[in-house]
């Protein structure tokens, strides 16, 4: 008779690799590794066949010869002269710009929502609740087509907002009218805004790669940091004396003169003025002119975005319990202080991990930009370079490895900050 | 002792509540004017609901639902309401409602399409509601083969060749699986099923076909459109998503290093990516890795994406629900001397599904949301395939909002009702007394 505390028997049978837990998870793992290997070396046999019937070859020296399309909207310079590589930049630069807005936006905004609908309000907090359902119910590219349409379709044409001499023998009003005091002006395309000028502008530097920066926004930010830093070391310098002696040296005119004393004489000595957009005979001149389809795809992402984020608030202040406000009080905790101290440090550890995950899905959806034409990474490498080259294969796994890149960055940094604030259980 | 006469001896009769205690005003008081911040927030509500009411009432109220195009809708809404009205021209919808709904399928088939989508009311309620009796799941594993070939026609003996093959993985399984153990057994049948799908399959349908002709005629993948297209992928991908998505949340909760690196490695990939390039992937790309001279349907290629892309997805939510459950479950099942499957399909599963409930439907909200993004690979999504198409006739040309609203309200109706219905089963499921 066996007892169960027999040791094994010694030898091997082959049955065992199967019957026998303790090589069994081994059999599975070399099963599945030998058929996801098979499975790779078939799809690249395949992709190596296939290629080598279309003549094609897999190399990404495509990225450096002549683009040949022009792109509307671009942060850094550019011309149709310049290499697929530069408008791949251009294009992420494009995508990282709308979604970097658009992530602020929407947790502004999903913030707000996310509170008025927990608020006694019946009104407002009924509202928010449609708001929330219609936002969350509807795909996001009804809402950027929707966008592209009433921007596009409801904006009067740049000729509507032209005075003529003609009409103003007659008295007559032009059709359309600039808003916020003859500086912002949306046309049906784009949106026409005063842009900041200088007199006498400092110019710019080339660091290399035809990247210029202004001299003027460095010395700006230069000058703004010293006086930040000069007023922090102030505030210290007063809180000093007040532990010292009792009285509190007065902070409210010198703390203003530090911050914007330096700021505004430089300006001056710029000569800042803003370029106000002006009407001419076709279209508007001067100022800046923000395209319809980077205003169309940022309110949709943000708006639709919003409404998840604002669930996200919800869950995030509903989950924390009466009575850790009720303790906070108890210990004789302000209400401020409460809710910095006491009710916002959990509320975020319930909300951060959600909320970065919206940002990465917003940074995914901003690729949905084909449906207004704004060139974002998905334009240029995706579109028109691979149109243009006719290399699938490598402009696909490039914008995939790309967009990878970014998500598994943000998640990374995610789990740095989960890490963090994580509760320490014993 | 003196007499205290000034003692009442009867009781006044109670008096009303004052004014501002009782009914309407008293909750006005409560919750619209509690404050000066809360009273801002009603007038501000109040004023937005009234701007965008007297924007939208006109438009909807002046709608036109008999004419022939947008111009004749013009001409009624001036002539009944002055030169300047605006109105909604819904009479797009009216003529043109078939093709947002089926695209352009063969109007002389569209009972297909009836009995396919009462079908799957019919196989889903066994699914839905646990109260109806558990043999009509039989029907409901039958019918993705009968909709299958209900909707794109041809031969019957194709599905039944399929069903065949299942068939023979069942029958060899029960048969081994008391001999052999489950692994042994599902591999055999497994390969059993899939030499028979490679190799006998195709003579045998090509035999019973000319011996017992029996088929539908056919219809191609780029006649499907608008919400039967969405609904197609939309469907196939949501039933196909969660087995995959349970097994690679399993993957990467497992002990063994390759298959949780490999889950890993898939899941990261996929959520890391737009579900676009996925797409664009199924369109461009998987030319590439497939034998050459091999092209399958468009529409199958985009259901294999979409799906793998929710399952990525769905193993996140469910790993969360697999986080959830305390240690002892797992120890627990261990000690009742439940082998791996068995504890989790009787013990950890069902467990770690409920808790994933709201996670899981809100990714199938969230699927169903991205069909319309097929669009971009050229098929017939109702949002922008269809009414593209819609636009490009001379008559219909610039309607634009009577088709998005039209669309957004099909797709809300859809949408709101499954996550109210998850909130039903959250309801239903919830054992605790908190």
């Amino acid at each position: 008779m066996a007892l169960a505390s027999d040791p094994p028997k010694a030898g091997f049978r082959l049955s065992m690799l199967i019957y026998d837990t303790r090589f069994r998870s081994i059999t599975i793992q070399i099963v599945v590794l030998l058929l996801f290997l098979a499975g790779l070396v078939w799809l690249l046999n395949n992709a190596y066949v296939n290629l080598e019937a279309k003549g094609k070859d897999f190399n990404f020296s495509f990225l450096w010869t002549r683009a040949g399309y022009d792109l509307a909207q671009t942060l850094i310079p550019y011309s149709n002269d310049d290499t697929h590589l530069r408008a791949l930049v251009i294009g992420l630069l494009n995508t990282l710009l709308v979604s970097f807005l658009g992530c602020i936006l929407a947790t502004v905004l999903g913030t707000i929502i996310g509170v008025l609908r927990l608020s006694q309000n019946w009104l407002v907090a009924r509202i928010m609740t449609v708001y929330v359902e219609t936002f969350r119910n509807i795909p996001l590219l009804l809402w950027i087509l929707l966008m592209g349409t009433i921007l596009a379709e409801t904006r009067p044409v740049p000729k509507d907002f032209r005075l003529t001499e003609a009409m103003k023998a007659a008295g007559e009003e032009p059709k359309a009218s600039m808003w916020f005091f003859d500086s912002v002006a949306v046309t049906n395309r784009g949106t026409n805004l005063p842009a900041p000028a200088f007199d006498h502008s400092l110019g710019v530097v080339d660091i290399g790669w035809n990247l210029p920066v202004s001299l003027n926004a460095l010395a700006i930010l230069a000058v703004m940091s010293a006086s930040f830093w000069g007023w922090r070391r102030f505030i210290a310098r007063a809180k000093a004396v007040q532990e010292a002696t009792g009285t509190r040296p007065t902070t409210w005119w010198p703390s203003l003169l530090i911050l914007f004393a330096p700021i505004s004489a430089l300006l001056y000595g710029l000569g800042f003025h803003l370029d106000y957009p002006q009407i001419t005979r076709f279209d508007f001149t001067g100022g800046f002119q923000m395209l319809h389809s980077f205003t169309a795809l940022l309110i949709a992402l943000t708006l639709y975005t919003a409404a998840f984020i604002a669930e996200i608030v919800r869950a995030g202040i509903q989950a924390i319990s009466k009575g850790q406000t009720e303790a906070a009080y108890a210990l004789g905790l302000r209400p401020g202080r409460t809710m910095s101290l006491v009710i916002l440090p959990q509320a975020l550890r319930v909300i951060v991990p959600p909320l970065i995950s919206q940002f990465l899905n917003l940074t995914k959806n901003s690729s949905l930009a084909i449906a207004v034409s704004y060139m974002d990474l998905r334009g240029t490498l995706g579109g028109i370079t691979l149109n243009q080259t006719g290399r699938e294969l490598e402009c696909m796994m490039l914008m995939m490895g790309i967009y990878l890149t970014i998500s598994l960055t943000i998640s990374s940094l995610m789990n740095l900050y989960n890490k963090s604030i994580k509760l320490k259980e014993r | 002792m003196s007499e205290t006469s000034f003692v009442r001896t009867e009781m006044l009769a109670p008096k009303p509540a004052p004014v501002s205690q009782v009914g309407a005003i008293k909750w006005m008081r409560e919750n619209l004017f509690s404050g000066p911040l809360n009273t801002a927030l009603t007038i501000l509500g109040v004023l937005a609901t009234v701007w965008l009411v007297q924007a939208a009432a006109p438009w909807l109220l002046h709608g036109v639902w008999n004419a022939n195009s947008l111009s004749e809708c013009r001409a009624i809404i001036a002539a009944a309401h002055g030169p300047e009205a605006t109105g909604a021209c819904w009479a797009v919808i009216r003529v043109r409602w078939n093709q947002f709904l089926f695209g352009f399928y063969p109007v002389d088939q569209y009972w297909r399409l009836f009995v396919t989508f009462a079908g799957l009311f019919l196989a889903l309620a066994p699914v839905l509601f646990d109260a109806l009796p558990r043999k009509l799941l039989w029907g409901a594993l039958l019918y993705p083969l009968v909709a299958f070939w209900l909707l794109w026609g041809g031969p019957i003996w194709g599905p039944v060749a399929v069903l065949a093959g299942f068939v023979i993985l069942g029958l060899l399984f029960t048969a081994l699986a008391p001999k052999l153990g489950v692994p042994v057994s599902a591999g055999v049948g497994l390969v059993a099923a899939a030499l028979f799908w490679l190799y006998a399959a195709a003579p045998i349908e090509a035999a019973l076909q000319s011996a017992l002709p029996f088929a539908l005629s056919e219809v191609d993948s780029d006649q499907f459109g608008g919400f039967l297209l969405a609904l197609v992928i939309g469907v196939s991908a949501i039933v196909l998503s969660l087995p995959l998505g349970i097994l690679l949340a399993l993957g990467r909760q497992s002990d063994m290093l390759i298959v949780k690196s490999l889950s890993v490695g898939v899941i990261e990939f996929v959520r890391g990516v737009p579900l676009i390039t996925l797409l664009f992937t199924a369109s461009l790309l998987l030319q590439y890795f497939l034998p050459p001279g091999t092209s399958f349907d468009l529409i199958l290629r985009v259901v294999i994406l979409v799906t793998l892309f929710a399952a990525a997805y769905i193993a996140e939510v469910i790993r969360g629900g697999l986080a959830a459950l305390p240690r002892g479950q797992y120890e627990a099942a261990d000690a009742l001397g439940l082998d791996y499957w068995q504890a989790q399909r009787l013990i950890i599963m069902p467990q770690a599904l409920k808790i994933s409930i709201p996670g899981i439907v809100s990714s199938f909200i969230g699927l169903f949301k991205d069909t319309t993004l097929v669009a971009f690979v050229g098929l017939f999504d109702p949002l922008k395939g269809i009414s593209n198409v819609v636009r490009s006739d001379m008559a219909w040309k610039g309607t634009y909002w009577e088709p998005y609203i039209f669309v957004a309200v099909i797709f809300f109706l859809f949408n709101f009702s499954m996550s109210r219905y998850s909130m039903y089963l959250e309801r239903k499921l919830k054992r605790d007394h908190r």
